[in-house]
């Protein structure tokens, strides 16, 4: 019982309602309310992951103990992989809030802003940490409301008709989710995700458990926009402000839609054949086809919306890939290999997307355009977010020593070791067909001739949005150090380990 | 907004406090009986947005009602906040303990912390809610004017 | 068993009217008739015959009480359905206002 854990919640839920407060009263409060608020929840999930180790401890709130074996109450679990993902939300949640500082300058109601930031960051800390499929329901719908109010925050034609059709996608992901909930509760008696696992290896529920699966994976899918779900992810992305599309893409379509998708269907479901089939395929599809719907984009926000599809679609086929290893039960040791790349392509592209939303605020803020055709010749008027757009560009084109390079290597080396020749070729075409569409976002952004259609003096963004965006490059080339020996089992292996062995998650909350 | 006739303003003023006293006996009595913070803090909202509908107001006044509303909201889901932590202080380092003695189970007094969550819960429904109610009727009178 | 697959028909009823209806008052209430299936089941699956409230009488704590849990979970979604419909509702009425119509086939900026 570390009761760090749910310090999680509670401290960014207190920052958003003391914002609402003082900021009616004191003006200029609420952007450093918030970033005092994210750099404790930094400072807490770092220490979470160096103290915690391989050890996962398990937290429930009123002290609720289980009877029998039968949990009871509300479980918050800090394992290796939550622990993964908490650190990114707080890193990038932490950078963001820097840059908004300068950048949400040009918008009013600031206070409304940065409660809305901290309610949105408590939803996703909720749904990494929560043990119980109910509660992530509840925190995924207060990180979900909070966003729909955030891409709308601009309040111009085009942020209230992506908000419109994220609202209503969002909604029916929700109650299909709901629905699912309440099939699981009728035919498990329980609402624990362990307990659920338990009571679902006796057997026995035939169709309702197909049932199950496609509704969940139809819901958090919509979520997480794997590809037949996409089309709200690059309206919503493309029209929220730069901070907000860093964390909507960066942070919060991992931390509710992949991250819970991999956490049921690993921890919650016994991996069958069949669905680890499917899963693995629309993996693949929105991998190729966000690539392919990308290139042709001359909007920047919308071009980076799109890669994000893609981009996801590598972790959705690379866990894929893991659980077809799993389900027939051989070489254990490549679908742990292709579960790692997975998660380490997760953080990889937590840390270059972000960085590339940032950089595309960043143009904007200074040219007034997001159009790629009226840009040019910003890498004389713009060097530093020239070179750290150079950074994240060649990261997410997997060029090497950057980072996502090693994670899509050791993707493809795990397709190709499990036999899989096929899905290991459209990975590297993918990545070929990404760098071409960044050399082309490089290419008519900063090195092509100035154009003149922007009509003013360009000058380099101030302080603090620089500061953010060094701060994510330096962690796109640390994040490399990740694949050595040594930091790899440190790190990455926990949360592989908690993924693969099905029966400890169980054990460490009914104690058996 | 215009208020509405006087047939109206009378039997609303006739209801409206007892409306109001039966959501409180809603919330204080949540932990014996069906109900509580959310049930009754709806029916409190129900007898303000009463008042407001049959009597109108102005925009000005529209405007300072909502303000004062959303900082009860913040306060209420601060205290909230404030008596969940008092567990992770005092009891035993546990998020939500539930540490104050309990009481006969059916006495008015009794469960511990459960009535004090009702009764924050219960303004922070009842102030959201009119919350909720008082934005969407700024949105419509701001289309008007 | 009929009712549960009547309150299954009835999510999918909520989910055609998301999908071909044009105004959006009416995608809202499609929407709202998706989240009451997914209640009325959550309450169904508590229901016993002859159960009674669950509060536990002193006198007599051994009765066929309806489970309470599913009862709580339709409480706290009712709370986010709330808060769904109103910011759905806030997002019409400010399109409305830019737009000048409820017709979702005249609002479509953003393509591509």
């Amino acid at each position: 019982m570390n009761p760090l854990i749910p310090l999680l919640v509670a401290i960014p839920l207190a920052g958003a309602f003391l914002t609402m407060i003082l900021g009616r009263f004191i003006t200029g409060i609420p952007r450093y309310m918030a970033l005092a608020t994210l750099l404790v929840l930094t400072f807490i999930s770092f220490w979470l992951l160096v103290e915690g180790g391989t050890a996962s401890s398990v937290y429930t709130p009123g002290g609720w103990e289980p009877v029998d074996g039968v949990p009871i109450g509300i479980y918050l679990i800090h394992d290796g992989f939550s622990a993964l993902v908490l650190c990114i939300i707080s890193v990038i949640g932490l950078l963001s809030v820097t840059y908004s500082i300068s950048y949400m300058a040009r918008y009013t109601s600031e206070n409304y802003f940065y409660s809305l930031f901290c309610l949105m960051i408590a939803g996703m800390n909720g749904v990494v940490l929560s043990g119980d499929i109910f509660n992530i329901f509840v925190f995924l719908e207060i990180s979900a409301i909070s966003s729909y109010a955030l891409v709308a925050f601009g309040v111009e034609k085009n942020e209230l008709e992506a908000t419109l059709k994220y609202q209503v996608l969002g909604a029916v992901a929700s109650f299909m989710v709901l629905f699912a909930i309440g099939f699981i509760y009728w035919s498990a008696k329980t609402l624990n995700i362990a307990d659920i696992r338990t009571a679902f290896s006796e057997g026995g529920y035939g169709i309702n458990y197909i049932l199950i699966q496609i509704l969940l994976l139809t819901g958090f899918g919509l979520k997480a926009a794997i590809i037949p779900f996409h089309a709200w992810l690059p309206d919503a992305h493309s029209s929220a402000p730069s901070p907000i599309s860093a964390m909507l893409s960066g942070v919060l379509i991992k931390a509710v839609g992949i991250y819970v998708i991999i956490r049921l269907f690993f921890n919650m479901f016994e991996i069958t054949e069949g669905m680890a089939i499917l899963i693995t395929t629309l993996g693949a599809l929105s991998m190729a086809v966000g690539v392919l719907l990308a290139i042709g984009q001359w909007d920047l926000k919308r071009l980076l919306a799109y890669h994000s599809i893609s981009q996801m679609g590598y972790v959705i086929m690379s866990a894929g890939i893991g659980m077809i290893l799993m389900a027939r039960g051989l070489r254990s040791e490549i679908a742990a290999l292709a579960i790692t790349g997975g998660i380490f392509h997760m953080l990889n592209h937590a840390a270059f997307k972000g960085l590339l939303f940032l950089n595309a605020g960043a143009i904007e803020y200074a040219a007034g355009t997001r159009d790629l055709r009226q840009m040019g010749g910003l890498a004389k008027s713009m060097p530093f977010t020239s070179s750290t757009s150079l950074v994240a560009s060649l990261s997410i084109s997997g060029i090497p020593p950057f980072n996502g390079f090693f994670s899509k290597l050791i993707i493809i080396v795990a397709a190709v070791m499990g036999r899989f020749y096929f899905l290991a070729a459209l990975a590297a075409v993918v990545s070929i067909i990404t760098l071409a569409s960044f050399m082309k976002f490089q290419r008519y952004a900063f090195y092509n001739k100035e154009q003149g259609k922007i009509g003013k003096e360009i000058r380099e963004v101030p302080v603090p949005m620089l500061l953010s965006m060094i701060t994510l490059a330096a962690i796109c080339l640390l994040l490399s150090l990740l694949v050595l020996p040594g930091i790899r089992e440190t790190v990455l292996a926990p949360a592989t380990e908690i993924l693969m062995d099905q029966a400890k998650y169980s054990s460490q909350i009914t104690g058996m | 907004m215009k208020g509405m006739t006087v047939i109206v303003k009378k039997t609303t003023q006739l209801i409206a406090g007892i409306i109001f006293l039966y959501g409180i006996y809603i919330i204080l009595h949540g932990h014996l009986t069906p109900g509580g913070g959310f049930a009754g803090g709806v029916i409190l909202a129900g007898s303000f947005i009463l008042l407001i509908l049959a009597f109108g107001s102005d925009f000005m006044h529209l405007l300072k009602e909502e303000k004062g509303s959303t900082i009860y909201e913040n306060l209420a889901i601060l205290a909230f906040l404030l008596l969940a932590l008092t567990g992770l202080l005092a009891g035993g380092k546990i998020f939500f303990a539930n540490w104050l003695p309990h009481g006969t189970p059916g006495e008015l007094v009794s469960a511990g912390f459960m009535p004090l969550y009702n009764i924050f819960v219960g303004i922070e429904v009842a102030a959201s809610i009119l919350t909720i109610f008082l934005a969407l009727v700024i949105f419509k009178e701001e289309i008007l004017k | 068993m009929t009712v549960y697959r009547l309150c299954f028909i009835l999510f999918l009823t909520g989910l055609y009217g998301v999908i071909t209806r044009r105004n959006l008052i009416k995608i809202a209430i499609s929407l709202s008739v998706m989240e009451f299936s997914c209640f009325l089941f959550l309450a169904l699956i508590g229901y016993r015959d002859g159960g009674v409230a669950p509060i536990v009488d002193m006198a007599d704590p051994v009765k066929p009480y309806v489970d309470p849990l599913p009862q709580a979970m339709v409480l706290t979604a009712i709370v986010i359905g709330l808060a769904t419909t109103a910011m759905l509702m806030a997002v019409i009425i400010r399109i409305y206002r830019k737009y000048g119509t409820f017709d979702i086939r005249e609002i479509k900026n953003l393509r591509g």
